[in-house]
């Protein structure tokens, strides 16, 4: 037997009858409870209700003092990405600093693992707590840098430090 | 063209107009109702954005669907009888209803248009489509019909699901149909003539038939529960196991005709849950309504009883809808054939039974007449819910491995 399964014993002479007038008062009752509905667009919050904070939503990529990217193109968040939707063309200036050329996501081939902010060696990329992305245009879902920099929402803690396994 | 034909023709075209528009937007609220209803019941707030609380709802939802594309099966689907079967569903739910007397009779007139001429209609008007004298015969009749447009739909769409759904539902819709049947025999055993005017006029004489034939309405109820293809009792649809059943394949306006077939049938069968058995138009308490010559006022006043009646059985459908689960198919046929007949046919010979003995004893039709069955009725539900409802009514796995150990 499968683990967790519970066996519910039934009692062995029920009233169908007197089940069925408790379920339908249960159900009239229900009629006039206070409702759970939050009105969308007008309503995005109340009180005692939040985005968890392990949400993972759309991209952020965070920035140094400067204002640049912190994103060393390292090339690990590409490469663990079991999408495959992050395309990265590293460069390097004088220094010897590497900065990603070219860094975009593919929003829409993304399944929001949250992998590429795990992975990050500069804690450059996360994802975010947001879901509000509607575009006009399909191509508009291919975020670039500027784009993914210019982000302001929460950034994704993916994981509760206290609570680590999620129980 | 004499004024009597023209003002019976007037008549007759005004309640077909009157009737089908009134169906037809009754249809669209209590489709906006169940859905309200509903998603009030799972602590949810429904549709509430298409006008003053999301009445219009179902208009717009209608709108969309005639501007849909049709899609059609194209695999093993018989093309001509796939765009039938909507038809076939869709027009007989919409037929019963023309035997329902709704209102209280309207007066006569006699009124002189310019150009048209004179119309004359003498007597008063019956409100009812058309006051057939084989009444709710009828209407077993038609709505039985309604069955061939669910198998149809089913066969007709070359797929599995859609198949299983029409068989299903004929295996269903024959079966009650009997109970149905046979429930309705005790009160025409009761009213003497199955006109449906007469039945209403006998339960104004002596009591409400729901009084003097509890058990046959119990029957009738859980019958036309059945009989609509509503829950506990849709199998035909059963979305877990079947998809949505017959109507899997149907896209656009067709799948809408089956929607509103469906919920046509419902509104059709409160009528007549509040017609047969709950004494159609008649206000309570008062032998205002029946006396006298008639009147507007009257015929207004009867109208919103009838249509408060009809509504609360309305309501009870949808209620019953999300308390009761679905049964298992098995059970279903077992309800119907071992418990629903025998305990019909049973009724009916007692119910004949104390009828010739009450006229025996020369007892006139009247509130004695009906409190006496209501006496008999009392006792024999009394002994139809021990000896049914004791033990369980309908027996699960366990209990018959343990009545065969
Ligand atoms: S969240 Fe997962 S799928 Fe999306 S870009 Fe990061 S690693 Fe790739
Ligand atoms: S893992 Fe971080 S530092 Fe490395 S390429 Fe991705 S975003 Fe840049």
């Amino acid at each position: 037997m499968a683990i967790g399964v519970k066996v519910v014993r039934r009692p062995d002479s029920v009233s169908y009858l007197r089940a069925t007038l408790k379920g339908m008062t249960l159900t009239f009752g229900h009629l006039f409870r206070r409702k759970v509905t939050m009105q969308y667009p007008e309503e995005k919050s109340e009180p005692g209700w939040s985005l968890s904070p392990r949400w993972r939503g759309t991209h952020r990529m965070l920035t140094d003092e400067q204002g640049r990217a912190k994103c060393v193109a390292c090339g690990l968040c590409p490469q663990i990405c079991p999408a495959n939707c992050i395309k990265l063309v590293p460069g390097e200036d004088e220094d010897g600093h590497r900065y990603p050329l070219i860094y975009e996501i593919d929003e829409f081939r993304c399944v929001f693992c949250g992998y590429c902010q795990e992975v990050c060696p500069e804690e450059a990329i996360h994802v975010g707590v947001h879901y509000e992305n509607a575009e006009y245009d399909r191509g508009r879902f291919v975020y670039d840098l500027e784009r993914l920099c210019a982000q302001t929402h929460p950034v994704s803690s993916l994981w509760d430090p206290a609570d680590p396994r999620g129980e | 063209m004499s004024a009597e034909l023209k003002g019976f023709l007037l008549v007759a075209v005004l309640k077909i107009l009157v009737v089908f528009t009134a169906i037809n937007v009754g249809v669209m609220m209590v489709i906006w109702l169940e859905r309200r209803a509903s998603a009030w019941m799972q602590d949810r707030l429904g549709p509430n954005r298409v006008g003053p609380e999301g009445v219009l709802q179902s208009v717009a939802d209608g709108l969309k669907n005639i501007l849909k594309e049709e899609t059609f099966p194209v695999v093993g689907a018989d093309r001509l009888l796939f765009f039938l079967a909507p038809a076939m569903s869709f027009v007989p739910a919409l037929l019963t209803f023309s035997v329902v007397p709704f209102a209280a009779p309207l007066p006569g007139f006699d009124v002189t248009l310019p150009l048209l001429g004179r119309f004359t209609y003498t007597g008063p008007i019956s409100m009812v489509v058309a006051d057939l004298p084989i009444g709710f015969l009828f209407i077993m009749a038609i709505s039985s019909l309604g069955v061939y447009g669910i198998v149809l739909a089913g066969w007709s769409s070359g797929n599995k699901y859609a198949l299983l759904g029409g068989i299903r539902s004929s295996a269903q819709m024959v079966s009650y149909e009997i109970a149905l049947g046979l429930s309705l025999v005790a009160v025409l055993l009761v009213a003497g003539n199955v006109t449906l005017s007469d039945v209403v006029a006998m339960q104004q004489r002596s009591v409400w038939f729901v009084f003097a034939l509890t058990v046959g309405f119990v029957l009738f109820v859980v019958a036309a529960f059945a009989e609509t293809n509503r829950l506990p009792f849709d199998l035909p649809e059963a979305e877990a196991e079947l998809i949505t059943g017959y109507h899997t394949e149907y896209s656009s306006m067709k799948f809408s005709m089956f929607f509103i077939a469906e919920y046509s049938a419902m509104m059709t069968m409160s009528a007549l849950m509040a017609t047969l058995f709950f004494g159609g138009w008649d206000i309570p308490f008062t032998p205002w309504d029946e006396q006298g010559p008639p009147s507007v006022g009257r015929t207004l006043a009867t109208l919103g009883v009838f249509f408060v009646k009809m509504n609360v059985f309305v309501f009870t459908y949808i209620w019953i809808r999300w308390t009761v689960p679905r049964f298992r198919f098995d059970q279903l046929m077992q309800l119907g054939w071992k418990i629903m007949i025998p305990v019909a046919l049973a009724y009916i010979v007692v119910v004949a039974t104390t009828v010739y003995t009450l006229e025996a004893l020369g007892w006139e039709v009247g509130p004695t007449y009906g409190l006496v069955l209501f006496g008999v009725n009392a006792v024999l539900l009394g002994a139809l819910l021990f000896g049914l409802d004791h033990e369980r009514l309908i027996l699960g796995a366990r209990q018959r491995a343990r009545m065969a150990a």
